[in-house]
């Protein structure tokens, strides 16, 4: 057998510049963490722009446009208002009172809705990335975390809402509001480790998103949304948290809505829980990964 | 002729070591996939009911090895079914091999028909898209923005949403954004279909242009008239077996007695 031998091109690069990667099976589990998120990292730009053309590209054919997304919370602000000063769910009949119980109800509600949008739009992030996950490689965590930041990107419009009615409800103006950073964070964590999970959970089981409205209603309503968490912990105490969204949501109204500082306990459940529901989501996402592009 | 009676063009660095652009090695990959094609809890209830197993197995590709120096650009025939895409798709990282190894020097750009372009952003708006999705950062997209436009001749379109595109434009501005990705390797899946005469004429232009510098090119097509016009070597798979690696007239000439077909005009455009 001869062999042809063909001399480097003069002017072509050094082979040693060019970067090697070798394709092997995996052993089941996680990919290797470390170039999976430097990956991740440089593909970053790509999902921000891939959620935000999906927020441009909801509402293009539509009358309002991008004002929907004020529209969206305000009208829903509304709703829940009937339902405290027509139905008089809450307060003792007074106009204040009222508005202090909508102020609550809309703070916990704009909250846990981005929770539950993420939740809801992530497990659509695989099975509806069709030809971009067969025919591009690239780590597929990018896809959850893009649905992520499109429900965040929902969430903001939501805040401008949420100071017009607090500012109705005569609440106090604290340093303590402040702190509803860090329940935020801790929202955004939950988010990611559901998103990533409910995303996973779909390819295998596309019936998921048609349970995933109820569940979340159901949750909410376990939530401290259209209740104070005062009332919970009476009855409970501290069994209260079981419910991961109850420090959240509980101390994202106290510090964002009362302006105090809550109890030390409700920062620890809430970092406790989001930190555990993101690192178990996301690796249950990294684990199955590979099997995407042959199951959708 | 067999595999192993190729005469291997062997491409030699100036310290004497040679280093394939790729390298596939007793490659297998299999997929488990379920029965139906979308999975649901009712599916899963009966299967469980009647006691069958959820998943099937398919050997898309079996013990493939083979190399491919740089310069050259390799075709990849086979009837329907016979693994191209699949091995494609595996060289360029988004399959994961179930046995053996590849080893691809460079970055890969798959050409392919339908990246995951959105109906209601415009040309412009899936160009980035598109751009950041292949590894580019926003100003290299930025940058090439034009250039894609210009060279997939859509004009004014390129600020319209996609879904008042023809699907020749379609088309056209997908081969455009894949050309234009400055990839060590391209990997091109049935793609020279887009358009009209006068554009596949451009882009089998474009795509020898790109052979000059790109370090290898994995072209894939029922064309066989664009394998014999742009390749110096040809792989012919059949349920995923590789069948014979020669050069294009011996490969063509073995497939089409296979098929008992014969050279036409219909072979040579599309089959």
């Amino acid at each position: 057998m001869s062999v042809r031998r063909v001399e480097e091109r003069p002017n072509g690069p050094e082979p040693d510049d060019i970067p090697l990667t070798v394709h092997e099976p995996h052993r089941a589990g996680i990919p290797p963490l470390e170039p999976y998120f430097k990956e991740l990292w440089a593909r970053r730009h790509f999902a921000s722009a891939y959620s935000s053309a999906g927020i441009r590209a909801a509402n293009v054919q539509t009358f309002f446009g991008q004002a929907w997304l004020v529209i969206n919370p305000t009208l829903l602000a509304l709703v829940y208002f009937m339902l405290v000063s027509v139905i008089g769910a809450g307060g003792d009949g007074t106009f204040q009172s009222g508005m202090a119980v909508l102020a609550h109800i809309t703070s916990g509600l704009f909250l846990f809705t981005f929770v539950s949008a993420a939740m809801q739009t992530g497990a659509g992030a695989i099975t509806g990335g069709g030809k971009l996950i067969l025919n591009t490689a690239f780590p597929r965590m990018l896809l959850p975390l893009a649905q992520v930041r499109t429900a965040f990107f929902r969430f903001l419009p939501t805040l401008p809402v949420f100071v017009v009615i607090r500012i109705l409800a005569g609440e106090p103006w604290t340093l303590a509001i402040s702190l509803c950073l860090f329940f935020l964070g801790t929202a955004v964590l939950m988010a990611i480790g559901l998103a990533a999970a409910m995303a996973t959970f779909q390819v295998y089981f596309r019936d998921a998103s048609s349970f995933l409205p109820y569940l979340s209603r159901i949750w909410l309503y376990l939530s401290p949304v259209l209740w104070f968490p005062e009332k919970m912990l009476d009855k409970i105490g501290m069994w209260a948290n079981l419910n991961p969204m109850f420090s959240i949501v509980g101390g994202w109204s106290e510090t964002a809505l009362n302006g105090q500082v809550p109890p030390l306990w409700m920062f620890g459940f809430a970092l406790g829980w989001s930190v555990v529901i993101a690192v178990a989501g996301v690796l249950f996402f990294m684990s199955r990964e590979r099997d995407f592009s042959v199951r959708i | 002729m067999s595999a192993s009676e190729i005469e291997p063009v062997i491409r030699v660095t100036r310290d004497g070591v040679t280093r394939p652009a790729i390298k596939v090695d007793d490659l297998t990959i299999r997929y488990r996939t379920t029965y139906e094609k979308t999975p649901t809890f009712k599916t899963a209830i009966v299967r469980f009911g009647r006691g069958q197993r959820a998943v099937s197995i398919v050997e898309a590709v079996k013990n493939l090895s083979f190399d491919i120096p740089e310069g050259t650009a390799l075709g990849v025939i086979g009837a329907n079914g016979a693994g191209k895409s699949t091995l494609m798709r595996s060289v360029g990282g988004v399959l994961t091999p179930s046995s053996g190894r590849i080893e691809v020097r460079g970055q890969v750009s798959m050409l392919t028909l339908g990246v995951g372009f959105n109906g209601n952003l415009t040309g412009r708006e899936n160009v980035v898209l598109g751009g950041l999705a292949g590894g580019l950062t926003r100003e290299q997209v930025a940058a090439r923005a034009e250039m894609i436009a210009d060279f997939a001749e859509i004009g004014e379109f390129m600020d319209m949403p996609i879904r008042t595109y023809s699907s020749g434009m379609y088309q056209r501005l997908a081969f455009s954004v894949a050309v234009h990705m400055d990839p060590d390797i391209l990997i091109v899946d049935e793609a020279l279909s887009a358009g009209d005469a006068s554009f596949r004429e451009k882009a089998a232009a474009r795509m020898k242009e790109l052979m000059g510098e790109a370090r290898a090119m994995l072209l894939v097509s029922h064309s066989l008239g664009s394998i014999k016009d742009l390749c110096d070597e040809v792989i012919w798979l059949h349920k995923g077996r590789l069948m014979m690696h020669a050069s294009p007239d011996e490969c063509i000439d073995a497939y089409t007695k296979f098929l008992h077909v014969g050279e036409n005009a219909f072979t040579m455009d599309d089959m």
